[in-house]
């Protein structure tokens, strides 16, 4: 009775110790983590704006509400698949650890079970015929929507670095920020972009709206959206494109209906002449800056480079590199690699006046 | 069977002058010493690779930082990704294959110990090619420059007219002249596998290790040929005025993706398969248990090799493909779920019940099980192709493919060189360094790669050299940058270790760690030799029976 009070006692003592110590280890971890982010946190100050976050989990399009619905099915099984295999493997190890004092003797060989091998075959099998029919399902209702009579068509070619956007059916032209009418359900107005590439492979990403769709040379690729809360949604090109594929950015500006409308006749308007800049006209006019660009209702019909009609309507420059401010503009060109290096526009190399006068007349393109 | 050996004459080696010996590691076909050439190589690889990363992670560790240009980055991120895929995880994998296959299976040497030399040597000028491209890379141009097109290398990135100079030119050269050694060593791993084993070892009785090597072979044959193909062909588009892929004329950018990813899904097994032989051989030893269901773990490893070739679309959800052509490489995708799952089961399986010695090489292997547990599992969420719409081309598959490259397979590989280190070099490595390296190394991998999932998921593309503020990334970035130097400093306690254990190692004997297969019933290091007589087997573990003669294993099997 003794001898066993004492073994007990023992392994008591024994079993403490290693309670103590793996509640070290777990303490030591799970004070880790939390100090690396409160660190992490005093860097920088307040979070930020989440409604500038453009996260996959808040959608506000149809095509990406499907995917994050898909996407919380997925993550569940997922789950459970990890909870039940993990369990597994971190009972295997606390369990059948070799203890302190073991006999030395091997433990029964057990070569396999035909039973557990069938059972662990078919369960997975089932899981996976859920997963690729739910997916199947999503894939058709995204790709095969049809296309309604309301719908708005937009043409996105990808540039190195920057974005095209027409508007074929409203005559439209601009870069870098779409503007797009709010949908409603009972009167539904989607828009239907149509990707294409006037170089590299690039890709159009909204995480907001929709999941990314290539812009391939010598294809046209399709997705569209539908979005129902106005407000400006952020994304950028996600298929490396080059140099600055990091600057590449897109600004997709959701309207309601009237602000669209109102949007479509502004950007339809011709440039007024303006003799207050005439000056700045006659040096885009009479440089390279007409090679690649184009003013609407002017000699210049570039098109390697943004359509610069209506420059001042919209928020940024150079693909959302910089707020298009009167000095981030003289700054872009007088030397664009201050801003966005590796970008295709070449510093024009003009002297302080000619460069006011363009910036003047470039202020007047609204 | 084996502590015989043979006289071959009295010379002592540390005796010989340093010239002479370094002249035989050159001129060598020894498997042993070409697969401890190509181990070194990789290594070497590993940590100009590792440098790559640093820096890109120093870049990105706040937005709009100027640490690096974006000329450099990409370039940073091109070799970073060709580096670690051909010049350091695959040589590191054939390392081991070349040096344990022909001991596994009972033989002296590979069934074509030239091919071996030729295969090895064809790795390494690749490797040196691509890195000539620093200094070379622009010709007479400039001081030279890096390729700067990605590790896929997407067309028309690739095209003349948007790859001036010969960087490209280095990058196709590299995988094409390394693409010749790795079908090389492939052709030798099946040959010497299938012809060389020792009497009473019928394919049913071979080691994992030799089975799943076996399966690997066959797939650099048949992956390996479409890359060096497709290499050719880029070859001709930019030297010969060929369009394949030169899309200003008419060419097509999505043939090059098919072709990349033919190879390039079968890859990721070419590199996994090995690190599952590794798991599968250590689990068994520290649980001292057998294999849970060896038939199953062949066939599961079979059925991987041949869905490997029926999925590499899914790496293209994104181009624009029908809806059933997406649903085809959804379903493909989920169900090789099924083979790879089935191996997790049976290690568990092998574990449940036995008695698990937590030395350093099973510390790896279970890092291995659990991490390898989650790279699945983020597979699965990126197979499902409206999931993969918003996941793929962003953080999270970058942290996707880590968890299944570090987390996985360096896991399994550091496990294997704690393993086979005894074998290789005759002494242990250092059990506390060992154990140090292993916590450094687990705190860096999940500090750096859990916490990249979530700028993915918050939008953050891959291949970006800086960010926008206000986007929520700022916080993930910086601590996925604090987890770089944690994996660094494990890195720097591995190096030496294996220089400290070298020298000062307790001496290992033919066999530490009660092992049953044989490889242990030589002497560490082996003789030139490997066996001075042909050893003759009668199950799987032919050193259970030997130890065991009360119970041996043939009884059965």
């Amino acid at each position: 009775m003794r001898k066993a009070s004492t073994a007990d006692a023992d392994s008591e003592v024994r079993q403490a110790r290693q309670v103590r110590s793996l509640a070290r280890e777990v303490a030591a971890i799970a004070a880790l983590l939390p100090g690396v982010l409160l660190a992490a946190t005093l860097c920088f100050g307040a979070p930020a704006d989440p409604s500038q976050i453009p996260s996959i989990f808040r959608p506000q399009s149809t095509p990406a509400n499907s995917i994050l619905h898909l996407s919380l099915l997925v993550l569940a099984i997922t789950g459970a698949i990890f909870a039940v295999v993990f369990s597994l493997l971190a009972y295997s190890v606390r369990k059948f650890r070799q203890r302190d004092g073991d006999d030395g003797r091997e433990p029964a060989q057990v070569y396999g079970s035909n039973q557990v091998e069938l059972a662990w075959t078919v369960i997975p099998i089932l899981i996976v015929l859920v997963l690729f029919l739910a997916t199947a399902r999503v894939i058709h209702s995204i790709q095969d929507a049809p296309k309604p009579a309301g719908a708005i068509e937009v043409i996105a070619i990808g540039h190195q670095f920057w974005w095209e956007f027409r508007y074929p059916t409203l005559g439209v032209v601009t870069a870098n920020e779409l503007h797009v009418p709010a949908s409603n359900p009972a009167n539904s107005t989607p828009t239907f972009l149509t990707l294409l590439s006037a170089d590299t492979d690039h890709s159009f990403w909204v995480p907001q709206l929709a999941g990314k769709t290539d812009l391939i040379p010598n294809r046209s690729n399709h997705i569209w959206i539908d979005p129902q809360e106005t407000g400006v949604y952020l994304g950028q090109c996600a298929q490396y494109c080059g140099t600055q594929h990091a600057k590449m950015l897109l600004r997709v500006y959701v309207d309601s209906p009237q602000q669209f409308d109102e949007w479509v006749r502004e950007q339809k308007r011709l440039w007024v002449s303006n003799d207050t800049v005439a000056e700045g006209r006659r040096i885009f006019e009479t440089t390279a800056c007409v090679n690649c660009h184009a003013v609407a209702g002017t000699v210049a019909d570039g098109r390697f480079g943004p359509d610069l009609t209506h420059l001042m309507s919209r928020d940024t420059i150079a693909a959302g590199a910089a707020p298009n401010t009167r000095e981030n503009l003289r700054a872009w060109i007088e030397q664009p690699d201050s801003i966005k290096p590796g970008s295709l526009m070449p510093a024009m190399q003009l002297n302080e006046k000619d460069l006011e006068a363009l910036t003047d007349y470039l202020e007047t393109l609204r | 069977m084996s502590s015989e050996s043979i006289a071959l004459g009295t010379v002592i080696e540390s005796a010989r002058p340093i010239g002479e010996r370094l002249h035989d590691w050159v001129v060598t076909v020894d498997h042993k010493k070409l697969g401890i050439l190509y181990i070194l190589y990789a290594l070497f690889f590993l940590v100009v690779a590792g440098i790559e990363a640093i820096i890109m992670r120093i870049q990105l560790i706040v937005p709009h930082n100027h640490f690096v240009s974006p000329q450099t980055f990409n370039r940073m991120m091109t070799m970073h990704g060709t580096t670690m895929i051909f010049f350091m995880v695959m040589p590191i994998l054939f390392g081991f294959g070349t040096y344990l296959i022909p001991l596994m299976i009972g033989a002296r040497d590979m069934a074509f110990p030239r091919l071996n030399a030729f295969s090895f040597w064809m790795t390494a000028f690749g490797g040196l090619l691509l890195y000539f491209s620093f200094i070379g890379g622009n010709g007479l141009y400039g001081a030279g420059t890096a390729p700067d097109v990605g590790w896929w290398a997407y067309a028309p990135l690739t095209s003349r007219a948007f790859s001036v100079g010969h960087s490209t030119d280095f990058w196709t050269l590299a995988l094409l002249v390394s693409g010749i050694g790795s079908i090389g060593a492939g052709v030798n791993f099946i040959a010497t596998i299938l012809c060389m084993r020792c009497p009473g070892m019928t394919l049913g009785k071979m080691p994992l290790l030799a089975w799943l090597n076996l399966v690997v072979g066959g797939m650099v044959i048949f992956c390996i040929s479409p890359l060096t193909a497709a290499q050719i062909m880029l070859c001709i588009d930019r030297y010969l005025g060929g369009h394949f892929f030169d899309t200003q004329a008419g060419g097509s950018a999505v043939l090059w993706m098919h072709f990349f990813w033919i190879f390039g899904h079968p890859e990721v097994y070419i590199l996994v398969v090995p690190a599952f032989a590794f798991v599968s051989e250590i689990v068994p030893v520290f649980s001292r248990k057998p294999i849970f269901g060896y038939p199953i773990m062949v066939a599961a490893t079979i059925a991987i090799g041949f869905i490997s070739f029926s999925v590499w679309a899914h790496h293209m959800f994104t181009v624009g493909m029908s809806a059933y052509g997406n649903s085809f490489f959804v379903f493909t995708t989920v169900a090789i779920a099924v083979p790879t799952g089935i191996k997790i089961f049976n290690w568990l399986g092998t574990m449940w019940g036995g008695k698990i010695l937590l030395r350093v090489p099973m510390l790896f292997c279970i890092g291995f099980l659990f991490q390898f547990l989650i790279a699945g599992l983020t597979g699965i969420m990126l197979g499902t192709a409206p999931f993969n719409w918003q996941l793929s081309g962003s953080y999270f598959v970058v942290a996707h493919f880590h968890y299944v490259i570090v987390g996985g397979i360096v896991f399994a590989l550091f496990g294997a060189f704690y393993y086979w280190y005894p074998k290789m070099s005759g002494r242990m490595c250092n059990e506390t360094l060992g154990k140090w390296h292993f916590w450094l190394f687990l705190i860096g991998f999940h500090l750096t790669f859990d916490f990249m999932h979530i700028p993915g998921i918050l939008g953050m593309p891959r291949r970006i050299y800086t960010y926008e503020p206000g986007r929520g990334w700022e916080l993930w970035n910086l601590i996925v940058t604090i987890g770089a130097f944690f994996q660094a400093a494990a890195i720097l306690v591995f190096v030496v270790n294996l220089l400290w254990s070298l020298r000062k190692g307790e001496p290992a004997g033919n066999d530490p760690w009660d092992a049953w297969t044989l490889e242990w019933s030589t002497s560490s290091p082996p003789p030139d030799y490997d066996f001075a007589t042909t050893p003759v087997v009668r199950s799987r573990r032919p050193l259970w029976d030997l130890k065991h003669p009360e119970d041996p294993d043939w009884k059965y099997e």
